[in-house]
């Protein structure tokens, strides 16, 4: 564990930039709606780029406000992870692998070279180019002893590195020249010095044909469960949990129980933000229009045929259960008489009733007789 | 001596990284080959196909990979399910998942459109470690023209499913290579493993059933589903089939990747492929044979082991990941095993005691061991000690560093006890044996 805390001297007004937050909100659209929290490390890691190589406190609090997160959850992340820095760094911050493997092939004269230059670990070089730190294994061991250096525009690995080549590196960096990333000796990448022993020709290597698949003359009837083709983020885990409540701020989660699933068809206030839909005909009930594959739940504006049913006759319904199904538009027995196995498991979600429950208790078998017996 | 793997039957064409990483590269080394037909197969044959390969998990732990997806529930409720791909490859030695993901890209695409399908999930996040910024770009890069090709997306290759995919990253933490400390770091949280069970199969990213996958289990799905199951047993022993790309590092002439088949000598793959010891085979001390969490093993085992899961374990040490470390005879093989106990307490996240105060004790006792400043009695404490780490703690980083410091004094307790004795007899307490050093 390391132990790691903020630096004491703060720049007095930090902001992040424009673009920083561009970037940081393209992020959040990677993960479902309500988690906006999972770019949190992506976001750090944008503001260090932002910062020049290191994270101001100012930086956590507005990261805080964009993803709506207590600061000290923040603050939780950042000292966790080590490629946050917590304090300033030179403009090309060496990063020295000094695990095993790395020490195996040398990697105690690249720290003599260091320290000679820069200074102890942790250290910043006068002229403010060069920093250095020892880092634990960077995953480029058949390449090793090896070196991240970090500046402003990118972070690349070199690799092979000897005393002599890594000076001349640093001098190379520091004088603002080219230098080429990754082996710093012959070799291209991975393979083995000298040239690889194997994958030596053009390739392919094989002329790769597909096995018979048995299945594929007779018809393979494949269960697919498809979420809203209209939804665009519905494929990106689209889901939102349950048992979570509405956002206290909408305009800023955007999100209602259960919305993603049936989109457009329920809400947690059936009147509020949905187009008004004509009174239905001939005591018919409504089915909605979703492509097939969707499921598909019987629902009613309000309780349009009459004075509701008592769902609570059916076993297994009490007053918490029929109060959440009647905000789903859901008031007679013939409404739940009619669910399909995919409409189980949609009403399921939105009741935040355990799975298999409905099936369990048979509601709509008992629906089916409790509807007859009505009529 | 072993037939050698023959290129015909590499399923990473590309490892080095000689020719186009990109979709028409891909393409021309048999990538994106009925995709849309294997996914038409139906969910079961795929599992069904994996099971039959005996593919077993490439992370580290060696876990069937096709067990593993059919825990998934079989029907999608409430919750939707995701694959996480695990490319937070940080175990020292380890080097194979980064040249999969900057010179292979699209078979790792292809697999986690596969394998998402095999588990009926519509996401997928690949989580990987913070520093391979390249390999995020590239990885990126593959996905998007697989997006434009339409491979991947609605509809991902024709095949009516709907498939997103994701990059996430780390920011330098090896904990978060363990999969629900992964999760946690994937949902913005602190890396710090969650008590199982339930499962991430149960409750994983979200709370929704997940499979979490290393990198190479899920890349080489798509070429044993073209090749079959029977071409992929073909190779390697009873339980441990298949290939497996080797990262061999260290003392030898020449470190690299390879991959080969399972249950290769270990004398073979470092002699035929890396060059050999340095100094000659006689020259060796020892090998870590999986990455830093098993124990290493001295030359006479290594001289006739099989690099697979059972033969090394049959030893007391594990194929791990298949990072081979290699140490010649003039390692200081008590500072080689500080070092690691120093990564690991830089690594442990602090979450149970046994681990958060264990790892700094082993360290600071292999530290005075290093110098001889120590009591022969104390290297049975550190070994009780070990013992009390491993086993009591959540995830098991607790017995990666136990396991390194345990094979230590297996194998070399005489070295230990010889500096100690050096120490109080005021010689030098350790001198290298200098032919190695060419």
């Amino acid at each position: 564990m390391s132990a790691r805390r903020l630096a004491i001297i703060q720049p007095e007004d930090f902001k992040l930039s424009a673009s920083a937050k561009k970037k940081i909100s393209a992020w959040v659209k990677k993960y479902p709606k309500d988690r906006q929290r999972s770019a949190l490390i992506p976001a750090l890691w944008i503001a260090q780029k932002d910062a020049g190589g290191w994270i101001p406190e100012a930086a956590l609090r507005e990261i805080g406000d964009i993803l709506g997160m207590a600061y000290i959850r923040v603050y939780e992340v950042v000292t966790f992870y080590t490629m946050f820095n917590m304090a300033p760094v030179g403009e090309h911050h060496i990063q020295l692998c000094g695990t095993t493997p790395c020490w195996l092939r040398g990697s105690d004269d690249l720290i003599a070279v260091l320290e000679r230059r820069i200074g102890p670990r942790g250290s910043v070089s006068d002229d403010g180019k060069l920093s250095w730190v020892e880092v634990e294994c960077l995953g480029a061991c058949a390449n090793a002893p090896m070196a991240q250096i970090s500046n402003a525009k990118n972070d690349h690995y070199y690799e092979d590195l000897t005393a002599e080549n890594f000076e001349n590196l640093l001098d190379n960096l520091v004088a603002g020249r080219k230098v080429e990333p990754g082996p710093q000796n012959t070799r291209y990448t991975s393979e083995p010095e000298g040239g690889n022993t194997t994958l030596t020709g053009t390739g392919p290597y094989h002329k790769t044909k597909l096995i018979n698949l048995p299945n594929t003359d007779k018809k393979t009837k494949l269960n697919y469960y498809m979420p809203d083709p209209k939804d665009s983020r519905a494929t990106r885990g689209g889901w939102v949990d349950p048992d979570r409540k509405a956002s206290a701020d909408p305009t800023k989660r955007g999100s209602n129980l259960g919305r993603d699933l049936t989109k457009g068809l329920v809400d947690d206030d059936p009147n509020k933000g949905r187009p008004k839909r004509a009174p239905a005909k001939n005591n018919k009930l409504k089915t909605s229009a979703q492509p097939s594959f969707k499921p598909k739940v019987i629902y009613t504006d309000g309780p349009t045929d009459g004075t509701p049913d008592d769902l609570k006759k059916i076993n297994g319904i009490g007053p918490k259960f029929e109060s959440d199904l009647n905000r789903k538009g859901i008031y007679y027995f013939r409404q739940i008489g009619a669910w399909k196995a995919a409409d189980i498991r949609m009403v399921e979600a939105l009741i935040g009733s355990s799975p298999g429950r409905i099936k369990r208790d048979e509601w709509v078998k008992q629906a089916k007789k409790l509807a007859k017996v009505k009529a | 001596m072993a037939q050698l793997l023959q290129d015909k039957d590499r399923i990473f064409t590309n490892l080095y990284g000689l020719q186009d990483w990109g979709l028409d590269g891909a393409k021309k080394r048999g990538a994106w080959l009925g995709t849309k037909a294997m996914i038409g197969q139906g969910h079961d044959w795929i599992i069904d196909q994996i099971k039959a390969s005996g593919l077993r998990g490439r992370g580290g732990a060696g876990f069937p990979t096709g067990l593993k997806w059919s825990f998934m529930p079989k029907e999608v409720g409430a919750r939707p399910h995701f694959l996480v791909v695990n490319a937070d490859e940080s175990e020292p030695g380890t080097c194979k998942d980064r040249e999969m993901m900057r010179h292979d890209p699209h078979l790792l695409i292809e697999g986690c459109l596969v394998a998402s399908f095999a588990m009926r999930a519509h996401a997928c996040y690949i989580y990987l470690r913070g520093e391979y910024i390249l390999e995020r770009h590239r990885l990126q890069a593959a996905i998007d023209e697989a997006y434009a090709a339409g491979l991947v997306g609605k509809n991902a290759c024709g095949s009516g499913w709907d498939f997103d995919i994701y990059v996430h990253h780390g920011a330098g933490a090896y904990i978060c290579g363990e999969e629900t400390a992964l999760l946690e770091s994937l949902e913005g949280k602190k890396g710090q493993p969650r008590l199982k069970p339930p499962f991430p199969a149960n409750a994983g990213l979200y709370g929704c059933p997940t499979t979490v996958n290393n990198v190479e289990s899920i890349a080489v799905v798509p070429t044993i589903l073209r090749r079959g199951a029977e071409w992929f047993t073909s190779f390697g022993r009873e339980n441990n089939k298949g290939t497996k790309v080797y990262s061999i590092s260290g003392h030898v002439n020449k470190p690299c990747n390879v991959e080969e088949a399972l249950s290769i000598p270990m004398k073979t793959l470092i002699e035929e492929y890396a060059g050999g010891v340095r100094g000659g085979w006689s020259n060796l001390k020892a090998v870590i044979p999986g990455g830093s969490s098993v124990p290493l093993l001295p030359k006479e085992i290594c001289d006739t082991v099989l690099m697979d899961f059972d033969a090394l374990r049959e030893h007391q040490s594990g194929l791990g990941t298949a990072a081979v470390i290699v140490m010649d005879q003039s390692t200081d093989v008590v500072k080689a095993i500080a070092r690691l106990a120093y990564f690991y307490k830089h690594e442990s996240c602090g979450q149970c005691t046994p681990c958060r105060e264990g790892t700094g004790w082993m360290w600071r006792v292999m530290e005075r061991m290093v110098r001889g400043e120590a009591e022969t009695s104390e290297i049975d404490m550190l070994l009780g000690v070990t013992k009390q780490v491993e086993g009591h703690t959540i995830c098991a980083l607790g017995d990666a560093a136990a396991w390194p410091i345990q094979g230590l004094i297996r194998h070399f307790r005489h070295e230990i006890e010889d500096r100690i004795n050096n120490y109080r007899a005021g010689k030098p307490v350790f001198v290298p044996r200098m032919e190695a050093a060419e």
